[in-house]
């Protein structure tokens, strides 16, 4: 077992480690502030291929591994939390499950000018009264000839105003078992923007990761063709399920970046704020909490790289990226803080980058399944 | 259209700088980068390739550890890469260095060889031009533009306050200065493809037409006397005295220390 990365790979971590410093990282604050999307960055990673980094260069990509991934997003969370999860959410979400459901012709229409960069992708799953529990969903779909109808609303969606396609999840039928209890079967849709009765509802203002765009998607009459159904009718679920799969090591490696980001921001602060006549970094209990959090976040690291090899190489992989993301969560929410708390009075002032990480890391504890969810995943496969 | 591109691989400043026993530079122990005038030569190369379709060949001579700035270049977008190394070609200065890789490019097809202008660990700005002069070329130094006419390339070559234009008739050696443009990044995909690729290899016997007295620590004239890193000095001594006791003190102290 060799746990050092191989030439390629340092390579790409040093290109993802520059691009952030040069490009990512002067405008995180303004972005924090500003709450806007940061699309300069967006393009110029679009012209870079961090856009299409696992998907097959017949599709558009860059032909790497889902290790590359997540050092490219891992990379640019370390400066900015935002741009991470940009590059996250349209890759694991939106390409992915068209990668791996989609027709050849679903695949060339969309999987390439996403790889590419040409468009942005989001996913649509969560709904007002349907998060965790997804099968509370309500948004419907019905086939009118050669279109689909959608009906419902979508909300928290990253990416939302500002992507090209999304991924939508909607009820497609309703069965009874034998017993007489409903079950709700989705199905998977590719929407394009522009679709008619596909529009916009309220931005939503949040608590970090303001710069990501994050909307309400409503559907009202919507049609779509017919042929942008995405795998077999009411498969959506395990679709869904699956794409949540690969979206939570994105969302792992973005955790693990703004844990590393604080930490070595912790170290340089440290090393030079002075009390009491010698340097913060000189007393114990700074040093033994920079140990531990130095330990944990490499514990993070290779929770993270271990479930982009398994996804690299394993069919079925949600355990790996359920212990990768809540360990790596939870790591960036308990390190951020104490940073926070290491930096004193200046950890609060918004004008030292930590505070925004500690207000980025709490939504990685959130989203794509919460904590919960992935101890539930967790505990399931034990006691299965 | 063909060109070749010279690379070095250079010490990363940040990294600190260590040395041999001899006083040359301890190269393995270092952190290292492609030299930015060179990078800036490879970008110009590169945005030829785009408008032209040239194909850019990338050449370094250092240790086999320097076959990472070719596939750096490779991952940029340069088309091959060779790796001029031998033990018999080590602690070369630049004239056993410009024989060394005079003698590697006389094997290749070429239209236009781009340079650097100085390396930042040596800053001699030499190799270059003694390239051209090995090969009989003509050289522009210093450009901060590089258009292609016809079968001429056009070159604003960097004066002071001013710049030349220079019209040179290809093939002619070009040595760029790093603001002449701002390289690319590589690409996630172009590094896959640079570990896939293979770097061409070549040691003393592919060299073409060079004299092994021109070669290496023995074929170079210059010998270094001493080397060292950069002493951080002390603080110095503040004093505040009026004028003729300041006199009075300085000659005493340039007394003490034999200025006077």
């Amino acid at each position: 077992m060799d746990f050092s990365l191989d030439k390629k790979h340092e390579m790409a971590r040093s290109l993802f480690r520059e691009f952030a410093e040069n490009e990512a990282k002067p405008l995180a604050q303004e972005v924090d502030e500003t709450e806007e999307f940061p699309m300069e960055t967006v393009k110029k990673m679009q012209k870079y291929g961090f856009m299409g980094i696992p998907v097959p260069k017949e599709y558009g990509g860059q032909g790497a591994d889902p290790l590359t991934y997540v050092m490219c997003v891992e990379e640019l969370s370390k400066v900015c939390g935002t741009t991470g999860v940009i590059v996250s959410a349209h890759t694991s979400l939106c390409i992915d499950p068209i990668l791996t459901y989609g027709t050849e012709e679903q695949k060339q229409k969309y999987v390439k000018p996403l790889a590419s960069g040409e468009k942005i992708g989001a996913f649509a799953l969560t709904e007002p009264g349907a998060g965790t529990d997804a099968q509370g969903a309500q948004t419907k779909a019905v086939l009118d000839g050669d279109e689909w109808i959608l009906n419902g609303s979508k909300c928290f969606i990253t990416n939302g105003k500002v992507a090209d396609v999304y991924i939508v999840i909607a009820i497609t039928s309703v069965t009874e078992d034998k017993r007489g209890r409903k079950k709700k079967n989705f199905s998977a849709f590719i929407v394009d923007k522009g679709a008619p009765g596909f529009s916009f509802g309220t931005k939503e203002k949040k608590m970090g990761i303001r710069g990501s765009s994050t909307y309400e998607l409503i559907f009202e009459d919507c049609r779509i063709p017919k042929d942008n159904l995405l795998g077999p009718e009411g498969k959506g679920f395990p679709i869904a399920m699956h794409t949540l799969d690969g979206g939570r090591i994105g969302i792992a490696a973005q955790a693990l970046g703004i844990a590393e980001g604080a930490l070595e921001r912790a170290v340089a602060y440290t090393k030079e704020r002075k009390q009491f006549g010698r340097s913060i970094a000189q007393q114990q209990n700074t040093q033994f909490k920079l140990a531990d959090m130095a330990t944990r976040v490499e514990a993070a690291q290779m929770l993270v790289y271990k479930a982009a090899m398994a996804k690299a190489t394993q069919k079925v992989y949600s355990v790996e990226a359920a212990k990768a993301k809540l360990f790596a969560a939870e790591t960036a929410m308990a390190v951020t803080t104490e940073v926070v708390q290491l930096f004193g009075g200046y950890g609060y002032i918004r004008e030292y980058d930590v505070e925004r990480m500690m207000r980025d890391a709490k939504i990685t504890e959130i989203y794509e399944g919460t904590s919960e969810v992935q101890r539930m995943v967790i505990s399931g496969a034990l006691l299965k | 259209m063909k060109i070749v591109v010279c690379v070095k691989q250079v010490p990363d400043t940040k990294g600190g700088v260590k040395f041999n026993p001899d006083g040359t530079l301890d190269r393995a122990a270092m952190l290292t980068i492609m030299n930015p005038d060179d990078k800036a030569g490879l970008e110009a190369a590169l945005r030829l390739k785009d408008k032209y379709d040239a194909e850019v060949t990338v050449l370094t001579m250092g240790l086999p550890k320097a076959d990472e700035v070719l596939r750096e270049a490779i991952a940029m977008g340069a088309d091959h890469g060779i790796l001029v190394t031998d033990r018999v070609l080590g602690g070369a200065d630049t004239w056993a260095t410009s024989t060394t890789i005079a003698g590697a490019i006389r094997n290749l097809e070429y239209d236009l060889i781009i340079t650097g202008r100085q390396a930042i660990d040596g800053d001699t700005a030499q190799v270059g031009p003694q390239i051209a002069e090995h090969l009989g070329l003509p050289v522009i130094s210093y450009a901060q533009d590089i258009k292609i006419e016809g079968d001429s390339v056009v070159v604003q070559r960097q004066y002071e306050d001013r710049y030349h234009e220079l019209k040179v008739k290809m093939p002619c050696l070009i040595t760029a200065l790093s603001e002449l443009n701002e390289p690319r990044y590589m690409t996630p995909g172009g590094i896959f493809d640079a570990y896939e690729k293979e770097v061409t290899v070549w040691g003393r016997a592919d060299l073409k037409d060079v004299d092994d007295s021109n070669l290496g620590l023995k074929g170079s004239p210059t010998k270094i006397a001493k080397a060292s890193d950069k002493v951080r000095k002390g603080a110095g001594e503040k004093v505040t005295l009026d004028a003729e006791e300041a006199v009075a003190y300085l000659m005493g102290k340039f007394k003490e220390k034999h200025v006077i």
